[in-house]
């Protein structure tokens, strides 16, 4: 099988209303990666998943996946898809196991009838979430994070190199969230590459390798250590997010000039402490953990 | 006794009775998936909309499922032109659509009134069907359900997440072309059995009444299509004794189905969930 990658290459997308959504997009992501993809809603993240799962043709520009078309590569069953909470519709009636085996599809045959590895790979994934308990619920009766867990699980049964996760982090509790994390690093360890639209910007420099900021173009791309700055941030996000600094006689009773920034849209905070604004040192700040 | 076994001495009360329950276990078939989709009301719409094809085939004298197939199609591809060149919203656009088709198909017959009876395409004539025509309903569904029977899975996945439908290897656009041209050709069916106003019912209420029983899809389509099935043989074997409309005696056996499931269903019934919040309550 080809090694996982997805690399774009000089992606413009523009919709048939004449909207320029993507410009001019260039990046490289190789196996063994967890890549977040960080942009204001309406910067061209979904836009970017879109053309990556093929449901939006760049105008130009190409996108391979593994060194394939796009179409060839879904086609191969290499591309995994966990979708945003809000796109899924939770009165369908399926029930938890279901929705894990919808994942083994692309392996069966034309009847999509399941065999025995098919039920031995459902079961392992649901084991590997902490979701075995639940298989027989129908999926709209469940919490914000077990409902993330069972499309984890789709992911895992489906056993694709490459995984597109859409805002998992969105609406879910920090236990899940830890889950989620360790599962994706995992999975790294693994030569598995994934892609992670994120707008939780406290949680990248914990788990991403790699991040691409855009907004509506290609802002930076590369190493978390030295694309994940204040300066490339307040780029991509400009006067969106909250900024606080603290300084001086704020921060310090002696003459220390370092200074703490904090860059925070509304869970987790992004804190750089440094000089001159701290450059890429950076821990994240949990304000429910610090309360507690 | 022997009483109630009159209507199988008759063989158009044989025959009304198979094909009205195949057209019900394929248009209960198409409904699991519809009703999920919030597009009950597409069905409605293709069903007026075909009305002028109907009258226009007879009056061409060619296959009324040509005709309906056709004016179907063009509704579609009308639905579709005005959505994208518009803000209008869906229902919006679906209203004006149909309902221009279904004037103008009135029309049509009112101009020609020994082209065709109004009434039954209106309400149907199950009990005065062709040959010809029962032939083409039988193959119709047969066909569809076929289809349907080896592509449910797809379908489903489709519906449920045409993302991961794409990620899986299925080509979700050329499913959802073929789930419209199923639909189109049942509505063409059902147009037959029941008529243009009773369609709906048909493409929506067996679902609707199944999803109330169960939270498993492969479950949901064997109860809607028994349903949907049991309402029609039933609704025209009924209909000979009441002497009444066979349409309308199927829909309303349908609604009483729904209505004993509405109240009586195990988990979401409204007996069972008033059980439920005193259980919590207590």
């Amino acid at each position: 099988m080809n090694a996982p990658s997805i690399a774009a290459e000089n992606v413009t997308v523009t919709y048939s209303n004449g909207h320029v959504a993507l410009k001019d997009v260039t990046f490289t992501l190789g196996a063994g990666t967890i890549c977040g993809l960080v942009g204001v809603n309406g910067s061209g993240k979904s836009t970017l998943f879109k053309t990556i799962m093929g449901f939006v043709r760049p105008t130009t520009g190409t996108v391979r996946i593994a060194g394939l078309p796009v179409d060839d590569a879904l086609k191969r069953n290499l591309v995994a898809y966990v979708p945003q909470s809000e796109d899924v519709d939770w009165n369908f009636p399926v029930l938890v196991e279901d929705v894990v085996m919808m994942g083994r599809y692309g392996h069966m045959g034309f009847l999509r009838i399941a065999g025995a590895t098919d039920h031995r790979k459902v079961d392992e994934a649901l084991e590997r979430v902490g979701m075995t308990a639940f298989r027989t619920r129908q999926i709209g009766e469940l919490s914000g994070g077990q409902k993330k867990r069972v499309f984890l699980a789709r992911a895992l049964a489906q056993e694709s190199s490459i995984i597109l996760l859409d805002e998992p982090f969105t609406g879910v509790d920090v236990k899940t969230e830890t889950a989620i994390v360790d599962l994706l690093r995992d999975l790294r360890a693994k030569n598995h590459l994934m892609l992670v639209s994120t707008h939780n910007l406290g949680s990248v420099p914990d788990f991403c390798d790699q991040v691409v900021l855009i907004n509506r173009t290609l802002l930076a791309a590369g190493p978390t250590a030295t694309t994940f700055t204040q300066a490339n941030l307040e780029k991509a996000f400009g006067g969106v997010l909250r900024h606080f600094k603290l300084a001086g006689r704020d921060l310090h009773a002696d003459d220390d000039r370092r200074s703490v920034t904090v860059l925070t849209d509304d869970e987790r905070a992004l804190v750089f402490y440094g000089e001159n604004g701290g450059g890429g040192a950076n821990r994240n700040a949990d304000p429910e953990d610090d309360a507690k | 006794m022997s009483e109630l076994l009159v209507p199988f001495q008759y063989d158009y009360m044989v025959k009304a009775m198979w094909v009205s329950g195949l057209v019900g276990a394929t248009c209960a078939f198409l409904s699991a998936y519809l009703m999920l989709k919030g597009w009950s009301l597409m069905g409605d719409a293709l069903a007026h909309s075909i009305v002028p094809g109907v009258a226009g085939a007879y009056l061409l004298k060619i296959p009324f499922a040509a005709g309906a197939f056709f004016a179907g199609l063009l509704a579609a591809i009308g639905m579709w032109f005005v959505r994208q060149r518009s803000k209008l919203r869906e229902d919006a656009v679906i209203g004006i659509v149909f309902t221009s088709f279904f004037a103008f198909g009135l029309l049509l017959v009112s101009i020609n009134p020994t082209a065709v009876n109004v009434q039954s395409i209106v309400l149907g004539n199950i009990l005065g069907i062709t040959d010809g025509d029962a032939a083409q309903v039988a193959v119709i569904s047969v066909i569809s359900l076929s289809v349907l029977a080896l592509k449910w899975k797809d379908l489903m996945v489709t519906f449920f997440d045409e993302t991961h439908a794409r990620t899986s290897g299925l080509n979700p656009t050329a499913l959802k072309i073929l789930f419209f041209t199923l639909l189109s050709a049942c509505t063409v069916a059902a147009l037959q059995t029941v008529g243009a106003c009773l369609v709906i019912a048909m493409v929506v209420t067996p679902g609707a009444t199944a999803y109330l029983l169960t939270d498993r899809f492969g479950r949901l389509l064997v109860f809607s299509v028994a349903i949907g099935a049991a309402t029609s043989i039933i609704g025209t074997y009924i209909s000979y004794f009441l002497d009444g409309a066979t349409g309308g005696v199927i829909v309303v056996l349908q609604t009483l189905v729904f209505l004993a499931a509405f109240v009586f269903a195990p988990k979401h019934g409204l007996l069972a969930s008033h059980r439920a919040a005193r259980t919590e309550a207590s």
